[in-house]
């Protein structure tokens, strides 16, 4: 017998004497996070329905493959897939995905709320959990959540990617400057929310001025530091909004992809 | 029955707050070996409830400040009662003694150049009292209990283990300082977690057990501040000075129930806190008294101004010495002027904006929210009362901390008495245990180089070993908890704010009926960890504190700092130049009066001679202080 | 306005012991430390409790109330429902002693562990000049009043007795931050040996010690995740480490 139920400690049978619904949250967190799994798995893999102009999914920017007319995003990456690799159609999403997915895999708000909900350690606070044995992020492969600092820039410059794909959605469908929809809304909104994410993170607090030992010798950065310091107290919030603004601008893609709805233009 | 734990250490200090903690570090310093004895855990001591600051004229807010202005405000405070000489040590030392705390790894709040920032405080001339936030004593706990870890990873380096030479031993009660030959021989307790015994023996013991609050019923002490030091200095044989004197905090909370007595800090009036009655009139103009009416705002509108400008105007009221406003609230009370639930109103929130509130009095913020409902940001505190602190204490020498009488035996902090006289300034009390607690340390350092160690007899382990036993071997006597309830009772109705021959005769009768019957205590259950048996202890040293208190308090027949007669209303020249000393003769406390030591020449010339009238008769004047 | 309260109180030592209801009364305004002191008052005179200052200042009075490790002192009576029994338990992480009181001197030996704060040579008391913003972190840190329910609910610990040889837990972690961030510490392998020999990386950031911190210390946020990423700079980040051996960057090392 281990943890509470060691020979030393009190001698209670019950795991927890929470009264109150310790397991909402992880359960929630549980549910939300396997649906987006879930989705996200099956947009990669159905590989049709990602672009329409001037939208293209975040799941699938920036374009790599020739489903996207040459010119009408961000060229300079070419079209190094043609759908086709070794011989087999892979989704470009694939070689996308694993970089933002890296970034909240290793994101400090997320791995809180995964190691509860996932993997129970712990399920919730003074809540025993189910394992016998515990290391924590000491060795491989959790060692790796250290990587987070990469993922980070490397995110930037998705965030830079997904704004200019913004920026081109004030276009109608036929290429012309100084149009609004719906899909312009709904990219900006998912787009800011992604930056909010991305600047409210502990790495991006740390790398800006938290790792410095004295904020008087540099005013300037403890200024951004103390603004960063504040948006980290919504990180959580920014993580979850973002990860629904994604989603739905990704959905609202397909939609408009498949014909399902049209992308209604203001002006 | 097992063998008898034994230690042998070169010091042994009771009491682990602020004073024994320095008085620990100084000696261990001097190459002495230190054992340490808490009765709570480690780093609870009752200083981490000091919040305003640590008074010391380092000068960083106002350059006028120095040494000799604290000493004539300490000594205005304690209407010129106090030891002359530990009031001059403590206002020259205080400075080293917190920046020496710098030097450990203290974060006090700045100044705008990067130095120890200063906050004003109740009688202090200038913004004097350094501090962190309002958790000042939290800081110097901590400080302290990390220099010590400090010492001991220095001495795990060298020597076999880290606490071979200073070693804290928590939740341990000391009932008996033993004696052979007159000198102090060690001291004898028990563990409070197994109740098994321990002997400790030392040439020297330093008393640094804090105050006496849980004497009274409504205090802002914890359950520690039962008077061990001052009981166990009195039955070693030493002598107490002047116990009459008691400081009721002005601003202690009254509701709810629970919290009653709850310190409010004295901050919350140093950042602009006003008081005021239930019809709303800022009472405390009507209260100033003549002593100071040279220094005190008698207008809201200069009051106000002295906030922003304190070169050209006088003091708001609210900032008279605690004495004078515990005593002014308690007449508001009385006169029908409280509120509903017998306080008056404290409000900050008219003043400071919610931001500053929360940043310069985060835990009052906290403590009202919490516990009271209350949002100080919003609303105004109800305050009144509570008692916070004994002036009295241990008699001893001003420079060695030595107690008068028995070699061998020092104390320091609240234990102590002399410093404050009649009644001490607020932030007074965080350096009066830096001060006095390091000249402790170097005090029984001196002392174990002079004198061998002192081995404990048998006897006297066995009559320390059988009082420890007595209330497990009784059955059907009195419940400890009920005496001390009692015990309170009196205390806090015929002893406390306001005293007269006959209540104080009442109280020494009751005490005595108490204390005949605490003979009788039983204890209900095991040794292990039982707080009954606790408390038995306890309500002996009590007793005895009670009973000096009530002695000194009927003798005195004037009214000065925190002893008030309501049938002796006013200050009397002639009692100034007397203290109080208790002895007790192992059936009851006697009181003796003593002559005060008078003012050396140079420190009488500090004042001006007008001042100095209000206090002294006109021979004393015309002396114009000792040589 | 009394009222009876329904007490469920665990009661015994470390061979036995169990949950005991009792029946008390409760005042308006009372805390559940009042009621455990009326039970001791009238009904059992030997119930061990620890406690001190009763205002949430000393951090004495931890234990587990309704199964979450709470401050006596600071629980309104009021906050729970009319007719909830509430229970209150012993902290479930250290040994157990008798009836409310555990075993704490886990958190002292690991606080002898931690090295000391190292003073500049040569900077004589009273010449230290700080600014504000310098000392506020670590500030924030000192308002600790080692109540230790961050140790307690640290499942790192809770869960795994054998983990407490190799983990400072978190308020020792919030000690660490406070000497790495202290604006004139001088010790420059805090956090290596943070990493190294504290068990730092044992921290999954699940963030419970923030949670039940009673002074609102942003455990996590403000200590643990900036001190992991401190560990980053110097051990898993090639591009940093290089910068600190090329020029002098700050905060390195």
């Amino acid at each position: 017998m281990s943890g509470v139920f060691s020979p030393t400690r009190a001698e209670i049978k019950e795991r927890t004497l929470r009264t109150d619904k310790w397991w909402l949250q992880p359960a929630i967190t549980f549910g939300v996070l396997l649906s987006f799994v879930i989705y996200a798995t099956f947009r990669t893999f159905e590989n049709k329905n990602y672009f329409a102009e001037p939208l293209i999914s975040p799941f699938y920017s920036p374009c790599l493959s020739a489903s996207c007319e040459p010119g009408t995003v961000l060229a300079i990456f070419g079209q190094p897939f043609n759908n086709q690799y070794f011989g087999i159609g892979i989704s470009p999403a694939l070689f996308i995905l694993i970089f933002p997915l890296g970034f909240r895999m290793t994101c400090y708000y997320y791995r809180k709320s995964y190691y509860r909900a996932f993997w129970m350690s712990p399920p919730a606070c003074a809540v025993a959990e189910p394992h016998t044995k515990y290391t924590g992020e000491t060795r491989a492969p959790l060692i790796l959540q250290n990587s987070h600092r990469w993922f980070f820039y490397i995110g930037l410059v998705f965030n830079v990617i997904l704004t200019w794909d913004t920026i081109l959605a004030f276009r109608n469908a036929e290429k012309e400057w100084g149009h609004m929809s719906v899909g312009t809304l709904v990219f900006i909104f998912s787009t800011t929310m992604l930056w909010l994410y991305s600047l409210s993170c502990h790495t991006c607090r740390h790398t800006l001025g938290g790792r410095l030992k004295h904020f008087s010798k540099h005013p300037i950065r403890y200024k951004v530091w103390t603004v960063v310091s504040a948006l980290n107290h919504k990180h959580p919030t920014f993580a979850w909004i973002s990860l629904f603004g994604v989603a739905g601008a990704d959905i609202y893609v397909r939609a408009v992809a498949s014909g399902a709805i049209t992308n209604f233009y203001f002006f | 029955m097992s063998e008898l734990e034994r230690y042998s250490y070169d010091v042994l200090v009771i009491g682990a707050g602020g004073a024994g903690l320095r008085a620990a570090v100084e000696a261990r310093e001097a190459g002495l070996r230190v054992a340490i004895i808490c009765k709570s855990l480690f780093g609870k001591a009752h200083t981490v409830m000091a919040e305003g600051g640590a008074a010391a004229s380092m000068g960083n807010v106002n350059e006028n400040d120095s040494w000799m202005v604290h000493f004539r405000d300490t000594m205005r405070g304690g209407k010129f009662l106090n030891h002359y000489r530990m009031a001059e040590l403590h206002a020259k030392e205080a400075p080293d003694r917190i920046w020496e705390l710098e030097t450990w790894g203290a974060l006090f709040d700045r100044t705008k150049e990067g130095k120890i920032s200063q906050r004003n405080f109740g009688g202090h001339e200038y913004p004097r009292l350094a501090h962190v936030g309002d958790r000042t004593g939290l800081e110097l706990i901590r400080t302290m209990q990390q220099k010590i870890v400090a010492l001991q990873q220095k001495d795990g380096k060298q020597y076999k283990s880290m606490d071979s030479n200073i070693k804290v031993f928590a939740e341990l009660t000391i009932t008996d300082i033993l004696k052979e030959g007159g000198k102090v021989s060690g001291a004898y307790g028990y563990w409070r977690e197994s109740g098994s015994e321990v002997l400790f023996e030392a040439p020297t013991v330093i008393i640094a057990t804090g105050g006496v609050g849980k004497t009274f019923k409504v205090t802002s002490n914890s359950w520690e501040g039962t008077g061990d030091g001052h009981a166990l200095a009195l039955k070693a044989g030493a002598k107490l000075v002047d116990m009459e004197f008691l400081q009721f905090h002005p601003t202690g909370m009254v509701w709810p129930p629970s919290v009653r007595g709850i310190l409010v800090t004295e901050s919350v009036r140093g950042e602009g806190g006003v008081l005021t009655n239930t019809k709303g009139e800022r009472f405390m103009f009507k209260y100033i008294p003549e002593v100071f009416k040279d220094i005190y705002a008698d207008n809201e509108a200069e009051a106000d101004r002295w906030y922003e400008d304190q070169d050209n105007n006088r003091r708001p009221p609210e900032l008279l010495p605690r004495d004078e406003v515990a005593r002014a609230i308690n007449s508001e009370v009385k006169a029908g002027r409280g509120s509903e639930h017998g306080g008056v109103f404290l409000d900050v929130s008219k003043r400071l904006s919610a931001e500053v509130i929360k940043k310069r009095l985060p835990s009052m913020w906290h403590q009202f929210y919490e516990l009271a409902g209350v949002d100080i940001t919003k609303e105004p505190m109800e305050v009144g009362p509570t008692c916070h602190y004994v002036m009295g204490g241990v008699e001893v020498d001003p420079d060695t901390a030595a107690a008068i009488g028995i070699p061998g035996l020092f104390a320091a902090g609240e234990v102590a008495g002399g410093m404050h006289g009649s009644n001490r300034l607020g932030g007074n009390s965080l350096t009066d245990l830096l001060v006095f607690g390091r000249r402790a340390g170097i005090g029984a350092a001196h002392f174990v180089k002079n004198n061998g160690a002192n081995p404990v007899s048998e006897r006297a382990i066995k009559a320390a070993a059988e009082k420890i036993q007595a209330p497990f071997d009784r059955t059907g006597g009195e419940n400890s908890y009920t005496l001390h309830a009692e015990l309170q009772e009196v205390a806090q109705n015929l002893v406390g704010i306001i005293r007269t021959a006959n209540e104080l005769q009442d109280a020494i009768a009751k005490i005595e009926d108490i204390r005949a019957r605490s003979a009788n205590v039983s204890v209900s259950g095991g040794r292990k960890f039982n707080p009954g048996f606790h408390l038995a202890f306890d309500l002996d040293n009590m007793l005895l504190v009670a009973e000096s208190t009530a002695k000194s308090a009927i003798a005195r027949e004037e009214s000065r700092g925190g002893h008030t007669r309501d049938d002796f209303p006013g200050m009397n020249s002639k009692w100034r130049q007397i203290n109080h000393i208790s002895s007790f003769d192992g059936r009851q406390v006697n009181i003796r009066a003593q002559a005060l030591p008078p003012l050396p020449k140079e420190l009488f010339d500090l004042f001006d001679v007008h001042e100095l009238e209000k206090y002294m008769t006109p021979e004393e004047i015309t002396k114009g202080g000792s040589n | 306005m009394a009222r009876k309260l329904n007490l469920r109180i665990w009661r015994g030592d470390s061979t036995d012991g169990g949950l005991q209801n009792v029946q008390v009364e409760a005042n308006e305004g009372e805390v559940v430390l009042d009621v455990i002191h009326r039970v001791q008052a009238t009904q059992m005179g030997d119930l061990a409790v620890r406690w001190n200052c009763k205002a949430g200042k000393c951090g004495s009075c931890s234990m587990e109330i309704n199964g979450k490790p709470r401050l006596a002192c600071m629980i309104q009576v009021a906050s729970f429902g009319d007719n909830e029994t509430i229970t209150v338990t012993p902290l479930r992480a250290f040994p157990i002693i008798k009836d409310l009181v555990t075993d704490v001197s886990f958190n002292y030996k690991k606080a002898m562990e931690i090295p000391a704060y190292a003073h500049p040579d040569g900077l004589a008391p009273g010449d230290a000049r700080m600014e504000q913003v310098d000392v506020e972190r670590s500030q924030e840190f000192r308002k600790c009043i080692e109540c230790f329910l961050c140790q307690d609910v640290c499942h790192v610990v809770r869960d795994h007795e054998e983990n407490k040889k190799s983990f400072a837990g978190p308020r020792f972690f919030i000690r660490i931050a406070e000497l790495d961030m202290h604006p004139l510490d001088m010790l420059k392998n805090r956090k290596k040996t943070a990493q190294e020999e504290h068990g730092l990386g044992m921290c999954n950031i699940t963030k419970c010690c923030t949670e039940v911190c009673p002074e609102h210390i942003r455990i996590t946020d403000n200590a643990i995740i900036p001190m992991k990423e401190r560990v980053v700079d110097i051990k898993y980040d090639p591009l940093r480490w290089l910068g600190s051996k090329i020029g002098k960057r700050e905060g390195i090392v």
